[in-house]
C-alpha cells in the first residue's frame, strides 16, 4: 500500500500534542481545539455509542472529531463499550482511511488524485505540494506544521484540481489559488 | 414577497469561494432589504460561484463570481443591471436549455433546507401518492416506469422491491447508498445539498413499498456539506411529522474506502465492521442488513421514485431508449470545458455530450479519451463518440456506463500511466478477500510498468491480457473484476502508448 499506513512514520510528534484544526472555510475557520488523549472523555464518548446497532464507525468518528485520532489506547476503552473485542475494534480502525492512529500536522492537505482531477492538471499540483510544502504524500513535514494526503474525488470533479485543506473544499488548483491555499497551510 | 438574492450553499461554489461572496454580498442585501438563499448549484461549475438574484424578467445570473468582483457587481445586481459576468436567465443558457430535468428539477432552484418550500414546488405528492396504494399496487408503477439501479449495475429497481417485500421477517431496512467513490461523479452530492427532502421522500415511498420501518443513508466522510445538508433536513422531516413512528432515517458516514460503495461491503461497514465484500446469495433483499431484508438503492435511484409516484411510470417511461428508461443525470468532468451535472433521457450520443453539450476540452486541446462510468469504467477513444448513452449500448462495446460519470482526457494524457492507475487504484482499495484482486492488481502494476520500460512489450502485453481474464473471471466483486475494463481497452484503443517506451516515460502535467 503505498500511500496509507504509514502517513506518520519517522515523524511522529507527540501524541499529545495540541493541535488545532480548521473545520470549515478556508478564510472563514471555525476553529476546533483538539482534546489532549484523556482516557476519561473517550470513555464517556464511547457509552454514548453503547446499546446502539453497528455504532462502531461513529463511535470512531466521534473520537476522530475529538483527539484527531483513534490512538491505540482508545481500542480497548471502545471494545469494552460495544462488548467487542479488542482485535475486532483494531482491525476496523486498521481497515478505514480516514482513522488515524496519531494526529495529523497541524494543517492537513488532502489532495485528489483521481482521474478527473488528473485530466485537470493534478500530476502539476501533487508536484507543487510536495515541493513547496516540503513533504512527500503520506507523510507529515518534520516540524508537524504540515500533512499531505492523497484523496480520491471529492465530488468536485469539472472544477479540479480540487483538494480538502483541513477538512474544506477548495478548488480550480491552479496558479494563484494553489498558492493561495499552500501558504494557508503553512501559516 | 421579499426579493431574494441567491448564492449557492453546494461544495462545488463553496470550494471556490462561495462563503466569502455571500459574506461581502450579505450588508449590501441588507441595506436593500433583500433576503439571502443559500441554494443547491443548477450544475454549471464552470459558472460557479453562479449570483442570481430575483427580477421581473425572472431571476438573472452573474458568473463565475469571485470576491473581487463584489465591488463592482454589488451597484448593478439588485436591478439585475449590465455587468461583464452577467449571464442573463440561467434556463435559457443552452446548457440548461438542452436538460430534462425530472430528478433535479428543484436542485439549484428552491431553498434546499424549506420544506414548504419543498412542498410548495410539488414535493410529498409522490409518497401521499405512495401511500394511498396497496403495497403491490405500488410496486407495479415502479415496475411500469422501467426505473433501474443508478449506482452502477443498473439492475431493475421493481424486482429488488418485490423480493424485499415479500421476504417475512420481523423488520426491513431501506439503505440509501450515498458512497459515491467513482471519479467524475457528484450528482449524489449535488442531489443531498441541493434538494434533500427528495432523497427523502423517495426513501419513504421505498419503505412503504417494502414495509421497513427504519433507513439508512451512508454518506461518504469526503462530503462533509452533504452530510450536513442530510442531518439537517432529516430533523426538519422529523419535525414536521414525515418520520418518526412508522418510518425514520439515520444518517451514517463512512470512513474513506471504495469498496464500501459495493453493497454487501457497505451493509458490513453500517454494522460496524471492515467493509469487506460478503458472498452472494443470499441477497441483500433476503438477508441484509443485521440479517434483515434490505433493500439497498442509489441516491438517484431513490430519488427518481418521487417523480414516477406523483406523474404515473408512463411519464417517466417515455423518455430513454430501448431498455434503459426515463432520465440519467450525467456528469461532464475532467478536461471539459462546460463540465457539471446534465440531465437528459437515455439515448444522447457520447459525441454530443463531450462536444455539443460539453463544448470540448477546456484547455481547448484535441480530445483524446473519455473515461465513462468511473475507476472501473472503460476508456473510449472519439471514434467511440457515436454511442448511444444507453446500458446495453455501453455493455456492447466492452465499456459501462456506471454512475454516469464521464472523464474527458486530452492529447497529453499517456494511457499507460491510465491503466497503471487503474491497477494501483484495485490495489489500495481491494478489500483484500479475494486472490485474483488483491495479488492480481499487485502483479498487473508490475507488469504494467514493465511494458512502460520496454521490456519485452509483447510478452509481458499477454501476461497482462491473462491476467486481466483471471481478475474478470475470478474476483468475488465489480472490483476486482472490473478493474479489466479501463486496463484493457487502453491497451486496445491506445495500443502506441503501450508499445513507445520513449513517450510513456514523459512526464504528464
Ligand atoms: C467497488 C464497487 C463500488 C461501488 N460503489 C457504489 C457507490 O458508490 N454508489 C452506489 O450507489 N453504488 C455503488 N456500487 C454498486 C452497488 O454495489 C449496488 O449495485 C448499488 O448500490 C445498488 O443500487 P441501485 O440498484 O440503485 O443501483 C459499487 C459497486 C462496486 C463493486
Ligand atoms: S474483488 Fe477485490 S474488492 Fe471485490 S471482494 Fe474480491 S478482494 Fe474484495
Ligand atoms: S476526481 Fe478530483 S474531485 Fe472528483
Amino acid at each position: 500500500m503505498w500511500w496509507r499506513g504509514n502517513q506518520l512514520s519517522g515523524h511522529c510528534r507527540s501524541l499529545f500534542a495540541f493541535n488545532r484544526r480548521r473545520l470549515s472555510g478556508i478564510r472563514n475557520p471555525v476553529t476546533k481545539t483538539l482534546t489532549k488523549w484523556d482516557p476519561e472523555i473517550a470513555a464517556e464518548i464511547a457509552r454514548r455509542h453503547a446499546g446502539k446497532e453497528g455504532a462502531l464507525l461513529p463511535l470512531l468518528h466521534d473520537l476522530m472529531h475529538e483527539f484527531g485520532c483513534v490512538p491505540d489506547a482508545a481500542v480497548p476503552i471502545a471494545a469494552e463499550a460495544l462488548n467487542l473485542s479488542r482485535a475486532e475494534v483494531h482491525g476496523v480502525v486498521s481497515f478505514y482511511h480516514d482513522f488515524r492512529r496519531e494526529p495529523a500536522g497541524k494543517h492537513l492537505v488532502q489532495l485528489c488524485r483521481a482521474e478527473a482531477c488528473q485530466a485537470r492538471g493534478g500530476d502539476a499540483a501533487a508536484a507543487r505540494c510536495e515541493a513547496a510544502l516540503g513533504v512527500a504524500f503520506g507523510e507529515t513535514r518534520a516540524d508537524g506544521q504540515v500533512t499531505l494526503e492523497p484523496i480520491y474525488c471529492l465530488g468536485l470533479c469539472a472544477s479540479g484540481p480540487a483538494a480538502l485543506l483541513d477538512g474544506a473544499p477548495v478548488a480550480r488548483l491552479k496558479g494563484e489559488r494553489l498558492e493561495r491555499l499552500l501558504a494557508e497551510a503553512q501559516r | 414577497m421579499t426579493q431574494r438574492l441567491y448564492i449557492p450553499g453546494d461544495a462545488a461554489a463553496v470550494a471556490v469561494g462561495a462563503d466569502q461572496v455571500a459574506a461581502a454580498l450579505a450588508p449590501h442585501a441588507a441595506a436593500k432589504g433583500v433576503a439571502i438563499v443559500r441554494n443547491g448549484s443548477r450544475g454549471a461549475h464552470e459558472l460557479e460561484t453562479l449570483v442570481e438574484i430575483d427580477a421581473p424578467q425572472g431571476r438573472v445570473g452573474y458568473g463565475p463570481i469571485d470576491v473581487e468582483d463584489v465591488a463592482t457587481l454589488a451597484p448593478v445586481l439588485f436591478d439585475a443591471g449590465p455587468h461583464p459576468k452577467r449571464v442573463g436567465r440561467p434556463e435559457e443558457l443552452p446548457f440548461f436549455k438542452k436538460q430534462t430535468r425530472l430528478t433535479f428539477a428543484r436542485c439549484g432552484v428552491i431553498d434546499p433546507q424549506s420544506l414548504d418550500e419543498y412542498r410548495a414546488a410539488g414535493g410529498m405528492k409522490g409518497l401521499e401518492k405512495a401511500q394511498s396504494l396497496q403495497q403491490a399496487a405500488l410496486i407495479d408503477q415502479i415496475l411500469q416506469s422501467g426505473l433501474r439501479g443508478r449506482g452502477g449495475a443498473g439492475f431493475p429497481t421493481a424486482i429488488k422491491m418485490k423480493t424485499t417485500a415479500e421476504a417475512k421477517a420481523p423488520r426491513k431496512f431501506v439503505v440509501c447508498n450515498a458512497d459515491e467513490g467513482d471519479s467524475g461523479t457528484f450528482a449524489d452530492r449535488m442531489l443531498m445539498e441541493g434538494d434533500p427532502f427528495l432523497l427523502i421522500e423517495g426513501m419513504a415511498i421505498a419503505a412503504t413499498a417494502i414495509g421497513a420501518y427504519k433507513g439508512f443513508v451512508y454518506i461518504r466522510s469526503e462530503y462533509p456539506h452533504a452530510i450536513r445538508a442530510m442531518q439537517k433536513a432529516v430533523e426538519t422531516a422529523r419535525k414536521a411529522g414525515y418520520l418518526g413512528d412508522t418510518f425514520d432515517i439515520e444518517i451514517r458516514v463512512g470512513a474513506g474506502a471504495y469498496v464500501c460503495g459495493e453493497e454487501t461491503a457497505l451493509l458490513d461497514s453500517l454494522e460496524g465492521k471492515r467493509g469487506q465484500v460478503r458472498p452472494k446469495p443470499p441477497l441483500p433483499a433476503i438477508q441484509g442488513l443485521f440479517g434483515a431484508p434490505t433493500l439497498i438503492n442509489n441516491v438517484l435511484t431513490l430519488a427518481a421514485l418521487p417523480f414516477i409516484l406523483t406523474e404515473g411510470a408512463a411519464a417517466y417511461k417515455d423518455y430513454g431508449m430501448g431498455r434503459s428508461r426515463g432520465t440519467m443525470p450525467i456528469q461532464l468532468a475532467g478536461d471539459i470545458k462546460n463540465g457539471g451535472l446534465f440531465e437528459t433521457a437515455f439515448g444522447m450520443s457520447l459525441g454530443e455530450l463531450v462536444n455539443d453539450i460539453g463544448g470540448g476540452t477546456q484547455t481547448g486541446r484535441p480530445v483524446r479519451a473519455v473515461q465513462v462510468g468511473g475507476p472501473l469504467g472503460a476508456y473510449f477513444p472519439p471514434s467511440y463518440f457515436d454511442t448511444p448513452f444507453d446500458y446495453e449500448a455501453f455493455t456492447a462495446k466492452d465499456g459501462l456506463i456506471g454512475h454516469g460519470g464521464i472523464v474527458v482526457f486530452n492529447d497529453t494524457v499517456n494511457m499507460a500511466r491510465q491503466a497503471r492507475f487503474a491497477m494501483e487504484f484495485c490495489t489500495v482499495e481491494s478489500c483484500g478477500k479475494c486472490t485474483p484482486c488483491r495479488i492480481g492488481s499487485v502483479r498487473g502494476r508490475e507488469t504494467i510498468e514493465k511494458i512502460m520500460a520496454g521490456e519485452d512489450v509483447e510478452a509481458n502485453l499477454e501476461i497482462l491480457t491473462d491476467l486481466c481474464n483471471t481478475m474478470k473471471f475470478g474476483s468475488l466483486c465489480a472490483l476486482g473484476g472490473f478493474i479489466p475494463y479501463p486496463v484493457m481497452s487502453a491497451v486496445r484503443h491506445f495500443p502506441e502508448d503501450f508499445r513507445a517506451c520513449a513517450r510513456a516515460l514523459e512526464p504528464v502535467g
